[in-house]
């Protein structure tokens, strides 16, 4: 075969694939929100936004979002840093914290609901611990505050991982030598990480965050299993819309709402970290 | 004079050894933080369903399998879990398919349209991609794959992809092309030289990321959701009956969810850093 064609021929694959379903679909999700069958029309928006679930609901998706992503940030640095200097059980520690990576967000939501139900562990710790008389229900209407806490604790402890696996994957690019260089000229452990860690893992942290932005903006069987109705999420309002509601035109509009935040906070990630040309390892 | 020096040195050796402690209570915090909620969902599978609805929660398992017995005779589960299986391997064979050739490609050729093509499989991060799931369930029925394996099979090969091309990449990049060209000068055409030389050295990393597009459609709960109706996966199945379905079931079915998802990372560990950190850049 043509040698110059070849390196065509085995792209044309995932191009063709991605094109039907990846690119394509994004063209029949905006068709489905701006019409009505018969024209162009907002009417999808209109609906959607004028719902009284929909400003709690992106509040609610917004709030969980920005409680998670800065704690999950600082715990990821924390236990990265931690593996890069030990020496022994270094494997098998990795292993143990990464294992919610391969932990679905529904299952996640399920054994976080072991702990917070009514019968659940934290009331019977507490009630063994002579803490409470009667066994508190966590998780329904009159405290919100509790639900908001146990979705955040379940996101915390599932996806903390995935940022972790990258970020210990970047702190093994950076050249040793420059902590040894660090360390001659007398700097101490936190300023090495200031000055050497965080900038050298620019691209690292960049991705890092921008998976776990977007993921945290699609939350949403995490939040099934614990709150159910009670915290409604922008996700669950898309599923609402096209199930019970059976509403397709709305619910395309509300993933295109979840589109454009997730594509604009992309972008402020990109820039705000951004590397400059030729400062790669 | 002497005194004081010693007296510093002490000093110094006691916060170090301090600093120590600190570190390996932190580790082991750490651990408990990921390991104790798993711990959890196993006293509550391997209970009786009697005890998973009593309070207060015993913290030892009683090694009964009334809950898993009753996740197995509950109705459509066992049709649900085959499901499950079936669209993850489905999907694993695809994204490996269609996947592996363009990894081949990005790593050995340089080509025109290299970077665009690249732009494409890093743009599919930057979005939500359970969300065109609702597009496509138009699109499917339309087809006529509408409520199948193969359909939903298809959309998680789109989120496996990525991954896929980026891993695959990564192995091929770490073999020298000298091994190669030593093949075809020893009689080798190129596809002999692949079968006989490279295909032997990448098929462990080949099979960790087949593992981990497994995985990721094994988890997969939206999409799985929105696009099966009569033939729902397990995570749809869970989701669809989180409201009616009594708390030992949900348990069992969340306690089924992760043990594949454990073994899976156990069995990808030592590919899951090389894979990220590489595939990232």
């Amino acid at each position: 075969m043509n040698p110059r064609l070849l390196p065509y021929v085995l792209i044309l694959p995932v191009t063709l694939f991605l094109c039907l379903f990846f690119l394509y679909p994004f063209v029949l999700v905006a068709q489905q929100a701006f019409s009505d069958g018969s024209g162009f029309t907002l009417d999808n928006f209109r609906d959607v936004t004028s719902h009284w679930k929909f400003p709690i609901s992106l509040k609610n998706t917004f709030l969980l979002a920005l409680a998670v992503v800065p704690i999950q940030l600082a715990l990821s640095l924390l236990m990265a840093t931690m593996v890069n200097r030990m020496k022994r059980g270094r494997d098998l520690i990795l292993y143990i914290w990464t294992i919610p990576l391969g932990i679905s967000d529904l299952a996640a939501g399920i054994i976080w609901l072991a702990i917070f139900e009514q019968s659940g562990f934290l009331n019977s710790m507490m009630g063994g611990l002579g803490l409470i008389d009667s066994p508190t229900n966590f998780l329904s209407y009159q405290s919100p505050m509790m639900v908001f806490v146990a979705i955040m604790l379940a996101e915390v402890w599932r996806a903390t991982a995935i940022m972790l696996v990258i970020l210990v994957a970047g702190i093994g690019l950076i050249p040793k030598e420059y902590y040894e260089a660090g360390e001659v000229f007398g700097a101490t452990a936190w300023q090495r990480f200031l000055k050497i860690t965080l900038p050298m893992l620019r691209p690292s942290l960049q991705t890092a965050l921008v998976l776990r932005v977007i993921l945290a903006f699609e939350v949403f069987a995490v939040v099934q299993a614990l709150g159910g109705t009670l915290f409604p999420v922008l996700m669950g309002e898309t599923y609402e819309y096209q199930f019970t509601l059976l509403n397709a035109g709305a619910a395309a509009a509300i993933a295109l709402i979840i589109l454009g935040i997730s594509i604009a906070f992309t972008l402020i990630i990109m820039r705000a970290l951004r590397v400059p040309k030729g400062a790669t390892i | 004079m002497t005194a004081e020096t010693t007296d510093v040195a002490e000093v110094g050796a006691n916060t170090r050894k301090a600093g120590q402690y600190v570190y390996i209570a932190a580790v082991v915090l750490l651990c408990a933080w990921v390991i104790v909620p798993l711990y959890f969902l196993l006293i509550n599978t391997l209970s009786s369903p009697e005890a998973v609805n009593s309070y207060p929660k015993p913290f030892i398992p009683e090694f009964d399998l009334g809950s898993l017995t009753f996740f197995a005779n509950f109705a459509g589960i066992l049709t649900a879990l085959k499901n499950s299986i079936l669209v993850a391997a489905l999907t694993m064979v695809m994204s490996i398919a269609i996947g592996a050739p363009a990894g081949y490609a990005l790593s050995r050729f340089e080509f025109r349209g290299k970077e665009l093509f690249r732009l494409l499989i890093l743009l599919t991060r930057a979005f939500p991609l359970p969300l065109l799931a609702l597009p496509l369930a138009v699109m499917f029925i339309r087809v006529g794959i509408d409520d199948t394996i193969f359909g939903l099979a298809l959309v998680h090969t789109t989120l496996a992809i990525p991954f896929a091309v980026l891993i695959t990449f990564s192995l091929f990049s770490g073999i020298p092309i000298e091994l190669e060209e030593a093949a075809w000068t020893l009689g080798c055409n190129r596809l002999t030289a692949f079968q006989k030389v490279i295909l032997p050295l990448v098929l462990p990393g080949i099979t960790a990321s087949a593992i981990f597009a497994f995985v990721i459609s094994w988890n997969e709960v939206f999409a799985a959701a929105v696009l099966t109706i009569e033939n729902r996966t397990l995570t749809a199945f869970l989701l669809q009956n989180l409201d009616t379905s009594p708390l030992h079931l949900k348990f069992a079915g969340g306690f089924i969810l992760v043990v594949p998802a454990l073994i899976f990372i156990f069995a990808v560990r030592k590919y899951l850093f090389a894979m990220w950190g590489i595939a990232n850049r």
